[in-house]
């Protein structure tokens, strides 16, 4: 009983990988034992809680819910690819540091991603359009409200870097 | 100039890292090349025997290494898992074998391990173990334990674990001279920690060097270090316990060993590779641990104030098939259920019981969450009763601020006096009720009726026995850069210890927050320790923390007075650098770290600059008798018994009339925790603890069916808050009450947040419901809309 391994080329924060998996490999499990990309975390595998969330083509998606084969020929950005190009923090990073956003870190990568994406669909939110933001994500440790406010103080920073010449804050996750 | 850091809300130093997907998390540990990976075959049933077990299949299985059942165990591993803390009235105390023997007794326990080459295949080779069982009857729910038709262990009649019985005064006779009496049935369901990271293991045996490192998620490596040695024959010295990153604890990581904890670094010795176990979200629910889950029956005394005169309180406790954590849970009800009030007698009793369901251990509040529910539940009965506001019957009472010490005449969980140290009930209710607009509610319950909304408020009060001993011990070294390394053996699983533990290691010896570095729970850099849990690691490390690095100051300031040939009296420390007061003399503390080892290999800077100092007498040994080489501090702190911290909540809440939906309009929390060494931590601890406040008292518990599997082990129908279901905001307001136990005079924090809520949303829905549905009480927590829904309809149909 041997398993049938597929080439798959990944594309991962801007680099390209080559992985030889199974068919039922979940990405999670590629990105981080194939990868070694452990940043990207699994809370439930069942897609409820949000911690395995990982850009594809720029979009949210729970990681645990795809197949490593079928994800080739997409561009995927991990929270190992929020940083800034100078290898500082980006702006949702940055957010959460500020307002005290995390606290035992194993929630917060999915949370990192969902907002680089939701503030990219909408670079100003509401305090209410700030919680709807994560309410997809599970954090047991929290009780959000550090979140919130880190949805709020990213977008400023976001805002801050499209003014100001030093950042580059607006950058894409990923390529349309 | 160095500022002082304690009581200031610094960020975190460990964030950096875990915002860049750099944290390190126990399934992130390579451990080396070839790492297997484990699975656990579950038990489908609640309660059976094992006839058969049959693995013929599995070795079959391309890539499976290893599968044992409990048959493949010997010596102290074939033996059940320690009880870890044993008590007189836990007469029937039982705990499960790391593989069950014989008999399954709940769904989830471990029957078989296969280690693979991933976990893909272990799951594999899991589904191709055949097990024979012969059905036995389970027992499910407290009504069915206290029944006893079936039992749970044939050896424990009654299904009976425990009772204990603690009095202080007459309480029954108070109760029958009382000139108001009242009897109140409260129930209260389970739930569990649930972190977003469940249990993991791995190991490494290096037969080399005849060693085994073991990485696990846990709230005590010290003791999980212990465990491994004991069971699988080998030396202390020979194990190293690391705890990695933790992705929350909650109080389940406590208990130890888990079967894997052993299973896992038996398996690395074995096959000669390193093994790794990291839970699943459905194992989790159904293998680690679960609690909350109380019945009692009060019956209370009291006079025309309001004032308890006897309070006597009888409660039935599920602690599910086993006992490993002894009694801790009930303990802490039994005692801290008196939260900051002292009625004339009080008398408690308890059962702890059996039944086919997951065990339970400590979960956040420990028992206080019940214990607090059942306080402030009759004390709102009290003030209906008499007509009274709630908050006088509360005020009515409270201990006094000049009553401290206050000695509540019962033995607390350490096995201590229950002995409050300090403490302002009446400030903080005066606080609480500015804060939530408590004199203001019956105009806005007025103008919200004028609209047909329902709105309520509701309060609950409560004290905290934190920091508990025995011990924490601390390790500082001043390293000859000048940099700082503090080791404390207790572990961390979110709460910022490496943040908060430095700010008190640099206040103490003068260098600046980044130049601190907090190692915890590795028992290679501080193998004496305690853990993490009772909401005591600040007490208990920060205060071992403080001693350690005064100790490393003294002996800095006494180094540096020979060198600079000045007093230690004149001498200052800050930024780094040692200084003889209103002078340029001055030395920086790492070449006093230099000056402290008489073996001066010149690798660096600062031991070049030590050149020109002289310290040490020629005439005598270079290392006195008295001294060691190197500039170091190592202390212990060790309390004569718990620090009590409080608080009160209050939220206000609108229910609707037609579908029961309970929404939260504010909330308000007073905390006294002494003094705060970093605020914004605290308040972050806060707001996960009325989260999960909020989830145990609206939306969670463990929905078991009558054959006890159970129903809801997933995220997809354990309703864990999101966003959407935790207030708004939070308003908070401190008090400090400084402990007069511990040289920093703090409180522990941890567990505060989630005690007083099912409490202080009982109180808050029973007032909205006032109106429409008078006399309608809340007695049973969680409660959901159709809870409350079938609520009002038998409320209806039995007051027509």
């Amino acid at each position: 009983m041997t398993e049938e391994l597929h080439e798959v080329r990944l594309s991962v924060n801007g680099a390209v990988h080559v992985v030889r998996v199974p068919a039922r490999r979940l990405l999670s499990d590629a990105l981080r034992h194939d990868l070694g990309l452990t940043g990207t975390h699994v809370g439930c595998e069942h897609g409820v809680c949000g911690a395995c969330t990982v850009l594809i083509d720029g979009r949210p998606v729970r990681s645990c819910l795809v197949f490593t084969v079928s994800a080739v020929d997409t561009e995927i950005t991990t929270v190992e690819g929020l940083t800034e190009p100078d290898g500082s923090l980006g702006p949702v990073q940055q957010a959460f540091k500020e307002c005290h956003g995390l606290q035992c870190g194993f929630c917060t990568p999915g949370f990192l991603t969902t907002i680089t994406a939701g503030l990219r669909d909408n670079p100003t939110p509401t305090r209410d359009e700030a919680r709807e933001m994560v309410a997809g994500n599970l954090c047991r440790c929290t009780g959000y409200q550090n979140i919130v406010k880190s949805v709020e103080r990213a977008a400023a920073l976001v805002e801050e870097g499209r003014q100001g010449p030093s950042r580059n804050p607006a950058r894409e996750a990923g390529s349309r | 100039m160095t500022t002082k850091l304690f009581g200031t809300g610094v960020q975190r130093v460990e964030d950096e890292r875990l915002l860049r997907g750099h944290g390190r998390y126990v399934d992130d540990v390579l451990a080396g090349a070839g790492t297997l990976h484990a699975a656990v075959l579950r038990s489908p049933h609640a309660h059976a025997r094992i006839t058969d077990i049959d693995v013929s299949d599995v070795l079959d299985v391309d890539g499976v290494h290893l599968v044992w059942t409990h048959d493949d165990l010997t010596g102290a591993m074939a033996e059940p898992l320690p009880l870890l803390i044993p008590h007189p009235a836990l007469t029937h105390g039982r705990t499960q074998h790391a593989l069950a023997r014989d008999e399954v007794n709940h769904v989830g326990e471990a029957i078989a391990f296969v280690v693979a080459d991933d976990r893909y295949i272990a799951e594999d080779a899991v589904g191709r173990i055949r097990v024979a069982y012969e059905f036995l009857e389970p027992v499910v729910g407290i009504d069915a334990a206290r029944a006893a038709d079936h039992l749970v262990h044939d050896d424990v009649p009654g299904n009976v674990g425990a009772r204990l019985e603690q009095e202080n005064g007459d309480a029954r006779a108070a109760i029958e001279s009382a000139p108001h009496t009242l009897s109140l049935d409260l129930t209260i369901e389970r739930s569990a920690c649930t972190p977003l990271e469940g249990r993991g293991t791995v190991a490494r045996w290096d037969p080399d060097v005849g060693r085994m490192t073991v990485w696990t998620s846990t709230q005590t490596s010290t003791g999980v270090r212990a465990a491994v040695a004991a069971k699988l024959g080998l030396d202390l010295a020979q194990v190293d316990v690391i705890t990695p990153d933790v992705g929350g604890g909650f109080g389940v990581k406590i208990n130890h060993p888990w079967p894997e904890e052993l299973l896992v670094p038996m398996a690395a010795r074995s096959l000669g590779r390193p093994v790794k176990f990291t839970e699943d979200r459905r194992e989790h629910f159904i293998s680690s641990a679960h609690e909350r889950g109380q019945v009692h029956h009060v019956e209370v005394g009291f006079d025309d104030d309001g004032r308890v005169l006897g309070l006597d309180v009888t409660f039935w406790h599920d602690h599910g098939a086993w006992t490993p954590y002894g009694l801790i849970v009930p303990i802490i009800t039994s005692t801290q259920l008196l939260g900051p009030y002292k009625p004339g007698s009080y008398r408690v009793v308890f059962e702890s019981l059996y039944t086919n369901t997951v065990m339970v251990t400590p979960y956040r509040g420990a028992g206080r969450p019940q214990g607090c529910y059942v306080m402030e539940r009759t004390l709102d009965a009290i003030a209906a009763s008499l007509g009274k506001d709630r908050t006088e019957v509360r005020a009515a009472n409270f201990i006094q601020p000049d009553e401290f010490p206050y000695d509540q005449g019962l033995i607390f969980q350490d096995g201590r006096e229950l002995e409050y140290d300090s403490g302002d009930y009446p400030a903080s209710l005066a606080k609480l009720k500015e804060l939530v607009g408590w004199d203001e509610f019956p105009a806005f319950r007025a103008e919200m009726a004028a609209e047909g909304r329902r709105v309520g408020i509701g309060l609950a009060c409560y004290v905290e026995g934190t920091g508990v001993g025995p011990y924490e011990g601390a390790h500082v070294h001043i390293e000859t850069s000048g940099k700082v390394k503090v080791a404390t053996g207790l572990t961390t699983q979110g709460q910022g210890h490496a943040t908060s533990f430095a700010q008190i290691a640099a206040d103490e010896l003068g260098v600046a927050l980044e130049d601190v570095e907090v190692v915890t729970g590795d028992t290679r850099r501080m193998p004496y320790a305690v853990g993490t849990f009772a909401s005591r690691a600040a007490v208990m490390s920060g205060s071992a923390i403080h001693l350690a690095a005064k100790a490393a100051r003294e002996k800095a300031l006494r180094i540096a007075a020979e060198a600079l040939e000045a007093s230690v009296d004149d001498l200052e420390i800050a930024d780094g650098v040692v200084s003889v007061r209103g002078t340029d003399s001055s030395i920086d503390l790492g070449t006093v770290a230099v000056l402290s080892n008489p073996l001066r290999y010149a690798f660096d800077e600062a031991s070049k600059a030590a050149t020109q100092f002289s310290v040490g007498d020629p005439g005598k040994p270079p290392v006195a008798e008295d001294d060691e080489p190197g500039l170091e501090g190592r202390d212990f702190y060790s309390p004569e018994r718990s620090t009590f911290a409080s608080g009160m909540h209050a939220v206000v809440v609108e229910t609707d009339p037609d579908t029961a939906e309970v929404r939260i309009l504010k909330y308000a929390v007073v905390h006294d925790c002494g003094n705060l060494i970093n605020p914004m931590i605290v308040e972050g601890q806060i707001h996960g603890g009325v989260a999960q406040g909020v989830a145990g008292a609206l939306y969670e518990r463990m929905a078991y069916d009558e054959s006890g599997q159970l129903l809801n082990a997933s995220f997809m129908d354990f309703l864990m808050p999101y966003v959407t279901e935790v207030p708004a905001s939070i308003e908070i307001d401190h008090i400090e009450t400084p402990s007069p136990l511990n040289p920093l005079g703090i409180k522990g924090a941890g567990e505060a947040g989630v005690i007083p809520s099912a409490a202080v949303f009982a109180s808050a829905i029973e007032d909205a419901e006032r109106l429409d549905h008078p006399g309608l009480g809340i007695t049973s927590m969680p409660i959901s809309p159709s809870d409350l829904f079938d609520l009002r309809r038998r409320h209806s149909q039995e007051t027509p």
